[in-house]
């Protein structure tokens, strides 16, 4: 038998390592997952669920559907390199099955195929093969060439900005752009030499041996080819590159029903190394308004990944959730930072060993509990309404943290620290259990989440204000008067995308007021940037953040600004160019007729603004 | 931890020259604005844990500028990080941060002499 | 005959107009309201003496009568504009004015208490502001805050809309302090049988005869003073008031019910100040008061030549205070009228 030539050896022992690499390391990230995420596995492999990963996978790894939808150009670069390279080898495979007429060939007679068979195909079939592997080829150099021009200037992808590499990467992103030129080279020159090519690689080469010594380049390109390929594989692990094989295990894991835990492990390893660092989460964070630029989920993710996140990174994000619904990977980004954050401070939980119950004396005639929330104690207008709505509605209510009550827990969570909360949990949770009433209102989304999420309230219905006062007018209990007045609707962060509660303000609000739709609601709404969930972030930075999306808001001229949060509401007040409102606030005001609304814009506060600078 | 029946005789006078400024300086080298403290008290007045111990989160700075490292780890356990002694706080001090970081590297400083 | 526009008939802008006329020029003086004296209206008794309002509101009136100056009033200012050493300004009353010199009067607004909602200025019904105070405390002023029954315990709050972030103002509103002193003792003398506290942060006692009255308040009228900040208010089924705040003297939080709360509003630029910046195109300062030439010798002198500054359009002012500040404007007005002839 003949031996093989030495060029397919770089190759030849990088995907063997890789191979190897990839095997080991999935394997212990899968034994690092949990008993009930490992039976998920089991259970699920052999269903249904399978499929859907495979349909995903090709949607998501090769098409890049997602983001074709977000960004068509910066979608046909992703799709043309993972989608054409993915083609290349099935197809190379399929012309080399069918030349050696057996289904054992090894790899590198697929990759190297114009290396070896030096003669042309004379089949229709074989031609017209050979004919596809060349236009893939160009298929994949067309998005070699954009991802040239996007490293060199990002902004025609709509971009605000890509992200910085390291070392690992910088050596497999070299790999990566060579990979395929030389491949077109070396196959060129291969055609010129044998004319063995095919519609385009048969003319480039005729080109080349016009001006080229071919002879004797044909084995140096193969060499460098193969070497590029090599140090592909060398450096996968050491790159972002790693989302191309480990994204499938990801999202094979996924349709089983795996998500992020409150804890790093296996599945949160596996996340992280899903992030291909496209950088589209740079372009829906808010803190670029504020001119921070290092601290958004692809660093975090890259750092965390690298051992070396610092407090500083960690902590400096509001966990508003904005980059999440971008993410065309579909990474849990708020879990994983959460997950970080818990490990970060694990050392530092309180015990809060001086909170002690006492006895919770409520009639039994209560219908519903109101838990306000801390910060709603400094807006006593959304206090004041509530109270006036449940005279009107002869609700019958406990005002649970009308004095002395412990925090819902949920600011403590936002910082990592659960086992702390669980305390203040535990704490309130036997109030709420002791009161025997069975619907809790809350005013604060923040405390609303954990309510809903971490408190374990069997048969217990908690609501927000704006989820109740729905039901309240459904159930016909609050009249409703229109008012004159139009509205933007602010989503708050915890209540929107963190707790999926977008329609029942809007219907709400539709009873009393004008609504006007917005450009950034739902799902894409602002953040307000008063966050508790980010420690680090500066008093003026916070002004930034807020005054951007007041400028949007402002360009719709209402003639008050609603929102649905106290943390929201302060942060916005205290800017005064518009007039803001709560939701509870807005319905007291139209059921009772009496509060009188501040609606005139205090345009004069840009006058002063404008005299300054 | 075992009691031996002695506790820290707390100094009389506070012994400057004594002072170790290292936690201080670290804490308002990484929250500067930690610096700006006026004494109002307000935040101690919205706090949710003043209602339920005795806490003064106010006091957290004086302890800090003073070296009291002792009583400064016990007290500041006892904070929630509710935030609302920050939407208080009329010079904006970013509290709790400063609590985190003071709860981060308290350990680092504590007087081992005792 | 020079002709000078004084932007502003209060009390800095009627002072300035009467040194101005005296000094043989025609001034005309542009208020916005129906009537000049500005905040002074607004006002019964005056610190440290409680001189009544009137008396000087009436004086500066009078002085006017004996002179010849005219007053556009219910007017505002439109523009400025510098032409070959002449003013060209026109009013929203369609007037067109020369002048060879322009005065920035336009004082300063009260800071809108319902900013701080903590507080609960408009949403409680027992909290009100200094300046609501100041009415209630003419003779006629009726402060009850039920049928028949007056507050038994009052706090007044320190510093509301001044050195807070919060509400955007990093200063110190200056008066503030002292007119808690003052309404203090007022209250008590009124209501006799009612506890007051006064809630500070620190007090400010900076006049003459200022800290002769704080003294006076302790000494005489048993004003107690507490030294916190007030977080929040929460109003009660009776509609009292449950105040929460730190005693920071002792340490620790306090809590106290009341029946009436009077928040002390500082002061704050205003849109006039802020109109009449931009129509000059004169700098404000980072507080949106008006920026001086220098704080020491040129303290009425605008960065533009020709437009001069008087009053608490520059930094929150005393009523003393701002009638000196006007006579110095008429002063340096008439010097630099003189040389530039």
């Amino acid at each position: 038998m003949k031996f093989p030539p030495s060029f397919i050896l770089p190759f030849t022992i990088g995907l063997l390592f890789i191979s190897c690499f990839l095997v080991i390391i999935v394997g212990i990230w899968i034994s690092e997952l949990s008993k009930i995420d490992k039976s998920r596995i089991v259970h699920n492999i052999f269903t249904r669920k399978s499929l859907l990963a495979i349909r995903e996978t090709f949607s998501e790894s090769l098409l890049h559907r997602k983001i074709f939808r977000k960004n068509p150009v910066l979608g046909y670069m992703h799709m043309s390199l993972a989608f054409g390279w993915f083609l290349l080898i099935v197809v190379g495979h399929i012309e080399a099955y069918i030349h050696y007429q057996s289904f054992s060939v090894p790899a590198y007679k697929a990759i190297f195929m114009r290396y070896f068979i030096t003669q042309q195909s004379i089949t229709l079939s074989g031609k017209i093969l050979a004919a596809s592997m060349d236009l893939l080829l160009l298929f994949v150099l067309s998005g070699v060439v954009l991802a040239y021009y996007k490293r060199m200037n990002s902004r025609m992808f709509g971009m605000k900005k890509t992200t910085q590499l390291k070392t690992g990467d910088r050596i497999a992103l070299t790999a990566l752009w060579l990979i395929f030129p030389l491949r077109f080279l070396a196959e060129s020159v291969s055609a010129g030499v044998h004319h063995n090519g095919s519609i385009i690689s048969q003319p480039t080469g005729h080109l080349l041996s016009s001006f080229l010594p071919i002879q004797s380049v044909e084995m140096p390109l193969w060499w460098a080819y193969s070497g590029a390929l090599g140090l592909f594989f060398f450096a996968l692990p050491v790159s972002r590159y790693m989302h191309i094989p480990v994204e499938v295990v990801m999202i094979f894991l996924r349709n089983y029903g795996i998500k992020v835990q409150k804890r790093i492990d296996g599945y949160s390893r596996i996340q992280i190394y899903s992030c291909s660092r496209c950088g589209i989460c740079l372009d829906s964070c808010q803190m670029t308004h504020a001119a921070i630029k290092d601290t958004q989920s692809v660093y975090a993710l890259k750092h965390i990944r690298n051992r070396k996140i610092t407090d500083e990174k960690l902590f400096n994000c509001m966990l508003c959730g904005r980059c999440q619904p971008d993410c065309p990977v579909g990474l849990e980004l708020n879990s994983l930072r959460m997950t970080q954050r818990i490990e970060s401070t694990k050392e530092y939980n309180s015990s809060y060993e001086y909170l002690k119950n006492g006895k919770v004396n409520v009639s039994p005639q209560t219908e519903v509990i109101y838990f306000a929330g801390c910060m709603t104690h400094l807006t006593p207008a959304i206090i004041k309404s509530m109270k006036e709505i449940f005279a009107v509605a002869d609700v019958k209510y406990w005002f649970m943290d009308e004095d002395k009550t412990a925090c819902c827990g949920r600011p403590l969570m936002q910082i990592g620290q659960y086992n702390a909360a669980q305390k203040l949990i535990d704490h309130n949770r036997e109030q709420i259990l002791a009161s025997g009433v069975k619907k809790l209102v809350v005013s604060c989304p923040i405390c609303y989440k954990v309510f809903k999420e971490d408190y374990a309230l069997p048969g217990i219905t908690v609501q927000h204000h704006s989820e109740y006062l729905l039901n309240l007018i459904t159930d016909r209990r609050l009249p409703i008067n229109k008012m004159p007045l139009r509205i933007v609707y602010h989503d708050p962060c915890e209540l929107g995308r963190g707790s999926g509660i977008y329609l029942q303000p809007r219907l709400l609000l539709d009873e009393y007021v004008e609504l006007i739709p917005i450009q950034n609601e739902k799902a894409s709404a602002y953040c307000c940037g008063g966050s508790l969930a980010n420690i680090k972030i500066k008093m003026n930075e916070r002004t930034q953040i807020r005054d951007k999306a007041l400028e949007e808001y402002c360009n719709y001229e209402p003639d008050i600004l609603a929102t649905a949060c106290p943390l929201c509401k302060k942060t916005f007040a205290k800017s005064r160019i518009l007039p803001v409102h709560d939701i509870a606030e807005i319905v007291c005001m139209s059921i009772t007729k009496s509060a009188e609304i501040s609606s005139k814009t205090d345009s004069e506060i840009l006058c002063k603004n404008v005299a300054i600078k | 931890m075992k009691d031996f029946g002695f506790s820290v005789i707390k100094q009389r006078t506070i012994d400057y020259d004594q002072f170790d400024g290292r936690l201080l300086n670290e804490v308002l080298e990484m929250e500067p604005s930690f610096k700006v403290c006026l004494s109002c008290g307000g935040c101690t007045a919205t706090c949710s844990a003043a209602d339920l111990v005795s806490f003064n989160v106010r006091r957290m700075n004086l302890l800090l500028r003073r070296g009291e490292t002792v009583e400064l780890e016990t007290e500041i356990q006892k904070c929630m990080l509710c935030g609302k002694c920050m939407l208080v706080c009329p010079r904006g001090i970013n509290l709790r941060n400063v609590i985190m970081l003071i709860k981060k590297s308290i350990h680092k400083y504590k007087p081992v002499n005792l | 005959m020079k002709h000078i526009v004084v932007i502003g008939g209060g009390i800095a802008g009627m002072e300035t107009a009467c040194a101005l006329t005296d000094a043989g020029h025609w001034v005309t003086v542009i208020e916005k309201e129906e009537q000049v004296g500005g905040k002074l209206n607004k006002w019964s008794y005056l610190f440290p003496d409680f001189t009544p309002a009137d008396k000087i509101l009436d004086a500066l009136l009078e002085k006017h009568s004996e002179k010849d100056f005219s007053i556009l009033s219910q007017t505002e200012v439109l523009s400025v504009n510098r032409q070959n050493n002449k003013f060209n300004i026109e009013t929203s009353g369609k007037q067109k004015l020369e002048a060879d010199a322009v005065v920035v009067a336009t004082g300063y607004e009260l800071f809108d208490a319902s900013r701080k909602e903590e507080y609960g200025y408009k949403i409680y019904d027992h909290v009100i502001t200094s300046a609501d105070l100041e009415k209630l405390l003419l003779p006629d002023g009726d402060l009850s805050v039920a049928a028949g029954q007056n507050p038994k315990r009052i706090a007044f709050v320190h510093c509301v809309g001044s050195r807070d972030e919060k509400s955007g103002n990093h200063y110190c509103s200056k008066v503030c302090c002292i007119t808690g002193v003052k309404q203090a003792i007022e209250l008590k003398k009124r209501l006799p049988e009612a506890e007051i506290y006064c809630f500070y942060m620190d007090l400010r006692m900076y006049g003459k005869n200022f800290e002769e009255l704080y003294r006076e308040a302790q000494e005489k009228y048993d004003i107690q003073f507490i030294r916190g900040r007030l977080s929040e208010a929460s109003e009660k089924i009776d509609k009292s008031l449950l105040i929460k705040s730190e005693d920071t003297l002792s340490g620790r939080p306090l809590k106290m019910n009341v029946d009436l709360l009077v928040l002390l509003v500082g002061m704050e630029a205003g849109k006039g100040t802020a109109k009449a910046a931009a129509a000059c195109s004169i700098g404000c300062e980072e507080s949106g008061f008006l920026r001086t030439s220098d704080p020491f010798l040129m303290s009425n002198f605008s960065e533009q030549e020709g437009i001069f500054l008087a009053g608490s359009c520059t930094a929150p002012m005393s009523v003393n205070d701002t009638i000196l500040h006007a006579r110095s404007a008429a002063q340096e007005v008439n010097n630099w009228l003189k040389k530039n002839n």
